[in-house]
């Protein structure tokens, strides 16, 4: 509306326009609904004013005025659920080849980090049109990463990874928030969305790099000695890690999970919570030995061993026990 | 406290009856009393006492908004700030608020009976209320709390410098006299109506207090053992909310909310009673389904158990989880929207009065069908992963507790005060008042549903500039609410002196606690009651003698 | 005005001394106090409730770590516990019985008995946590739980912090416990008074039930509390 007095906010995102329709129908629904009952009352508080030697009607009820505008409502709330649900789900499941991103929440700044190897703090390059998933982590408190351009948000937890997708359609600067209270400066902890024409934001990428964080994770993998166990001849002590991200794997003790980003970290953070058949519980813990930017490298690596080549992750199969035929959640 | 109270004698004589209130004289008759309306009387000074504390943290907090920047107070006063507007507001007021004052003046002589079931346990309840305020009043004296009223883990635990485990069990103490208060209630209820007050009888205002002490009973023990875990955790470094230590902080956020959701309903449902009571009484008629009113605060309360995660939906829960929590927060909305079209379909055909309380009672309706309709956009889940954490929320609960919870209060202490004191307030003040306040109200919490749609996070005291032009406006309402609060707090003081003396039942209102005297003896009623009407008997009271009670439909 | 008859109680009407005065009858005062302490349990029931919560979501999630952490916990005391209060039970009914029976040397027996019961298991529950400050089981600074093997997988060790969760709930659910039975035991003290002055009869003696019942309901936690913490994947 006016440039300084915004009263709706920017629409940069694909889930935008999904989550306003949403909301211009409840505006609408509930907009009706408060006309109504406004008009009842007032018209009945006019009408029905004291007036002297008119007495007034006792009346007990009406069992099926109840129901009706019991069910009625009912109803409506059921489709207002089940659009919800729709868009909801479909925010929580991202595409399958989405461009990952690794988010480190700490207090107060966001450290972000591309698969490709920028790094940014409190600001996130994006080019138009892409899918982006952010794999994120806290380093001390819960965050949230909220960008209310894109009607985006997800609690950033300390010990896990939570993850949020979007695919950006506008270009431009966008608002990103903290959402979640974290401490003295939870107000301080903003920063920028910028999204670019595709053109521009290769200009942006190669403008220097350390390389894709897989191959900082290789690297780490050989200094910290995963390598002599976990082999690729698959005569090591641990399991062969090539390929096996994506995939269902058995434990000993009979469970069956799919191999993702959190199992990766609880595995090198804890690795006798869940062993894997046929192996010795012999892995050392490195709780304390790997930071989080260090821990999502690994994470980068073990997923690029699933991949035909570097570069654009593909998940080799489709998760077994998840729902959704595209991608996978991290929950 | 002396009242005179006049019974109608020839002029210039008039003579002092007997009340609660002046029976007996000194301090320690009123610290030690059993007289449930003289502990109600207590209650309501100390809550006042902190309702003005946790406004004047409002204040404050919509000074420093006023300004995009952060330049009125510290980052880390600013978060004490909102952290003490909650826990105060919300434990210390709003919890007590309606039960503690009318519902303990009130459910004895409602139902025809002398005093609450346990009048011993009833005054414990309020010393529990005062060591609890007590201690959070020293806790926030020397320094206070700073991580928001919901105080998550593994901050709170782990990585504030605040006084946490104070201010923890302040509240824990304050929470026993909440328990207390339920269990008084529902005993009193079950085991203490007058002959011939039926269950059908009894009105709804007692329905309220019956649902609303089974949320107490049940819920608040739950945040009781929460606190103590995160005391102990903190004390202690345990880990069992600390994900360092092998600990889950969701863990913490499911047992809190599993009290603080069912909690919001004890802040509402008891205004509901009240609201009841007010609009049968100035309509001149009878509840519009009066058993579907009453079966809603039961079903407002059981399923108010079954939501809690609906705070957590973007908080790392999975799909599934929320898809549930969605769905049955939509079945707990359905009760609420029935009473609303039943108070409604109560003024068609009445005979309507526009006294204090009734306008109190509009703006009820009005506000808490609009904060109750935004309810239903946060228990969208495609909405609420958008507005969670923003000011639409803030402004959300604003509406229910604020123009919900307060407005009833308001009301009913304008309604009730005659019996309470034996005095009227001055009718045109009060009306005035309530204009203000609704105005003032609207004015300070509309901007913020457009605040947070725009993306403006809660807890936040800098923002980005173009969001200053709606915050001046909540905070320029603000200032219109608070001297709409001011008013009752002045004329109610000045009417205790000057105030007209209040005959019986000034509204001609049913119930028995109007055929008590104004102010009631300490035992309420000189013999038992024995009752053969039905509740709401509005055509016998304007008549003289009983209609035939119509069924549309 | 209308029609509202207000027929009097008698004032006159004699009363027990023990009817309060806002009760109409020794009836309604009795099952007044009755549902009151049936209410009181509840939130009980719920208070222990959120630490049975949380101490089955990481039981689940860390069942091996928990099954190591409770084979260091003594049972055989825990057991013998579990049968002091569980007779303790049965000396407040038979002290009830004592009361509706005016078998006042019987009732105080009885009462006196059950607080020696109350006293023992506070005894051996101080000795089990005597062990555990030993073995360095307390959680907090000096906590150590290294090197512990899972119960039916000797070559693997049990994950301190998730024993260490095991033990803070150990000691907090215990504690509680520990301190609901004091409270019991000041509560059966004032009842020892009582009955030592006369004051139950045939007629009256509410005191007692409402004591009876809570003592029966701080057993029960414990009967809980014994099998989830004490006999958690033990093998003979």
């Amino acid at each position: 509306m006016f440039d300084n007095f915004p009263l709706w906010p920017d629409r940069a995102s694909t889930a935008a326009s999904n989550v306003d329709a949403l909301f211009v129908f409840l505006l609408i629904v509930s907009g009706l609904m408060t006309a109504l009952i406004f008009a009842a009352l007032i018209y009945f508080a006019a009408r029905y004013r004291r007036r002297r030697g008119v007495l007034a009607e006792q009346i007990e009820g009406s069992t099926p005025l109840e129901l009706t505008w019991s069910i009625i409502p009912l109803f409506v709330f059921m489709v207002i659920f089940a659009w919800g649900a729709v868009v909801y789900f479909k925010g929580r499941t991202p595409p399958r080849d989405s461009t990952e991103v690794y988010v480190v929440a700490k207090q107060w700044m966001w450290k972000l980090e591309h698969a490709e190897g920028q790094r940014e703090i409190n600001e996130l390059h994006v080019p138009v049109g892409r899918d982006v998933k952010l794999i994120m982590t806290s380093q001390d408190v819960i965050h949230s990463f909220y960008v209310p351009a894109f009607r985006m948000k997800q609690d950033v937890l300390p010990g896990r990874y939570t993850v949020a997708w979007f695919r950006a359609t506008k270009p431009g600067t966008y608002h990103l928030f903290c959402a979640e209270y974290c401490g003295t400066q939870h107000s301080g902890m903003i920063g920028s969305i910028i999204v670019q024409e595709p053109a521009q934001y290769e200009a942006w990428m190669s403008g220097g790099t350390t390389g894709p964080l897989s191959a900082t994770g290789e690297k780490i993998f050989a200094e910290l000695g995963c390598v002599t166990c976990h082999r690729t001849d698959s005569q090591g002590r641990g399991p062969n890690l090539q390929g096996v991200f994506g995939k269902p794997v058995q434990l000993e003790d009979g469970r069956i999970l799919t191999v993702d980003e959190n199992y990766i970290r609880e595995s090198i953070l804890d690795p006798g919570a869940k062993v894997v058949k046929g192996f010795k519980p012999v892995m050392p813990t490195f709780q304390g030995l790997v930071s989080e930017e260090q821990l999502n490298a690994l994470v980068a690596f073990v997923k690029s061993q699933s991949q035909p080549g570097p570069g654009g992750p593909k998940t080799a199969a489709a998760p077994q026990n998840q729902a959704p035929a595209e991608g996978s959640q991290v929950q | 406290m002396s009242m005179a109270t006049a019974t109608a004698q020839p002029a210039g004589q008039t003579i002092e009856r007997e009340n609660y209130l002046n029976k007996h004289y000194g301090v320690g008759s009123w610290l030690f009393t059993t007289d449930h309306k003289r502990i109600a009387l207590l209650y309501l000074i100390s809550i006042t006492f902190f309702f003005f504390i946790g406004g004047f943290f409002a204040l404050l907090i919509r000074l420093e908004l006023l300004t995009p920047a952060g330049d009125l107070v510290q980052a880390d006063s600013y978060n004490k700030l909102f952290t003490m507007h909650g826990m105060v507001m919300v434990f210390f007021f709003l919890i007590p608020s309606i039960p503690a004052v009318l519902g303990n003046f009130l459910v004895p002589m409602m139902i025809g009976a002398k005093d609450l079931a346990f009048p011993r346990i009833n005054l414990l309840s309020w010393y529990l209320y005062i060591i609890g305020g007590a201690m959070m009043m020293h806790c926030m004296l020397t320094g206070g709390v700073d991580t928001g009223w919901t105080f998550y883990t593994p901050f709170s635990t782990a990585f504030t410098n605040t006084k946490i485990v104070e201010a923890g069990l302040a509240i824990f103490v304050a929470g026993f006299s909440s328990i207390l208060t339920g269990l008084n209630f529902v005993v009193t209820i079950h085991r203490m109506r007058a002959p011939g007050m039926t269950w059908s009888r009894l009105p709804l205002f007692i329905w309220a207090h019956y649902a609303t002490s089974i949320i107490q009973i049940l819920g608040t023990p739950v945040i009781a053992i929460t606190i103590v875990l995160v005391a102990v955790e903190r004390a202690l470094h345990l880990g069992i909310f600390d994900p360092k230590l092998g600990g889950d902080p969701l863990l913490f956020q499911h047992l809190f909310w599993f009290y603080s959701h069912p909690a919001v309903y004890i802040m509402i449902l008891p205004s509901m009673g009240v609201v009841t009571e007010i609009i049968a009484c100035f309509s001149r008629k009878r509840i519009f389904g009066y058993s579907f009113v009453a079966f809603s605060s039961i079903a407002i309360a059981v399923f108010g158990f079954l939501v809690w995660a609906h705070h957590m939906f973007v908080a790392g829960i999975s799909v599934y989880a929320a898809l549930i929590f969605s769905l049955l927060s939509y079945a707990v909305a359905v009760p609420s929207a029935v009473k609303v079209f039943n108070w409604t379909a109560t003024l068609y055909k009445g005979s309507i009065h526009y006294d204090a309380p009734m306008l109190y009672a509009f703006g009820f309706l009005g506000l808490f069908t609009m904060g109750g309709l935004t309810g239903l956009f946060l228990a969208c889940l495609g909405i609420d992963v958008h507005v969670t954490d923003t000011y639409f929320v803030v402004a959300h609960f604003h509406y229910i507790m604020v123009g919900g919870a307060l407005m009833g209060y308001l009301g009913g202490l304008h309604f009730w005060w005659p019996k309470i004191s034996g005095r009227l307030y001055p009718e045109g003040w009060a009306r005035l008042a309530a204009l203000i306040v609704f105005i003032g109200f609207n004015l300070t919490f509309f901007p913020q549903f457009i605040l947070g749609y725009l993306g403006m996070p809660r807890r936040y005291y800098q923002y980005p500039q173009e969001f200053q032009v709606l915050n001046v406006l909540s905070t320029a309402g603000a200032t219109v609410l608070g001297v709409g609060y001011l008013l009752p707090m002045i004329y109610f003081l000045w009417s205790m002196r000057y105030g007209k003396p209040a005959p019986d039942n000034p509204w001609n209102a049913a119930g028995l606690e109007w055929k008590t005297p104004s102010p009631p003896t300490t035992f309420n009623f000189e013999q038992e009651p024995i009752v053969t009407w039905e509740a709401y008997n509005y055509d016998e009271l304007d008549t003289g003698h009983k209609e035939e009670v119509k069924v549309v439909g | 005005m209308s029609d509202n008859t207000l027929i009097g109680l008698h004032h006159e009407e004699q009363h027990r001394p023990e009817l309060l005065h806002h009760f109409a009858t020794e009836e309604q005062q009795r099952n007044s106090a009755s549902l009151g302490m049936w209410i009181f349990l509840a939130t009980e029931v719920m208070f222990f409730g959120g630490l049975f919560c949380a101490y089955l979501i990481y039981r689940r999630w860390y069942f091996e770590d928990f099954g190591a952490a409770s084979k260091s916990i003594n049972a055989t005391l825990g057991a013998t516990n579990t049968a002091v209060l569980i007779c303790s039970s049965l000396t407040v009914v038979l002290a009830i019985w004592a009361a509706q029976t005016s078998r006042r040397v019987l009732l105080i027996g009885m009462l006196v008995l059950t607080m020696l019961f109350g006293l023992a298991f506070l005894g051996i529950k101080g000795v089990e946590y005597k062990d555990k400050f030993e073995e360095h089981h307390v959680p907090g600074a000096s906590f150590s739980f290294n090197q512990v093997p899972i119960p039916g997988h000797p070559d693997q060790y049990a994950n301190p912090q998730h024993a260490q969760i095991f033990f803070s709930l150990y000691f907090i659910m215990t504690g509680l416990h520990a301190l609901h039975m004091i409270i019991g035991l000041g509560l059966f003290t004032w009842l020892l008074v009582m009955a030592w002055r006369g004051r139950f009869t045939p007629e009256y003696y509410t005191p007692l039930e409402m004591g009876g019942l809570y003592w029966h309901f701080v057993d029960i936690v414990w009967i809980y509390l014994f099998p989830l913490l004490y006999l958690i994947d033990r093998h003979p």
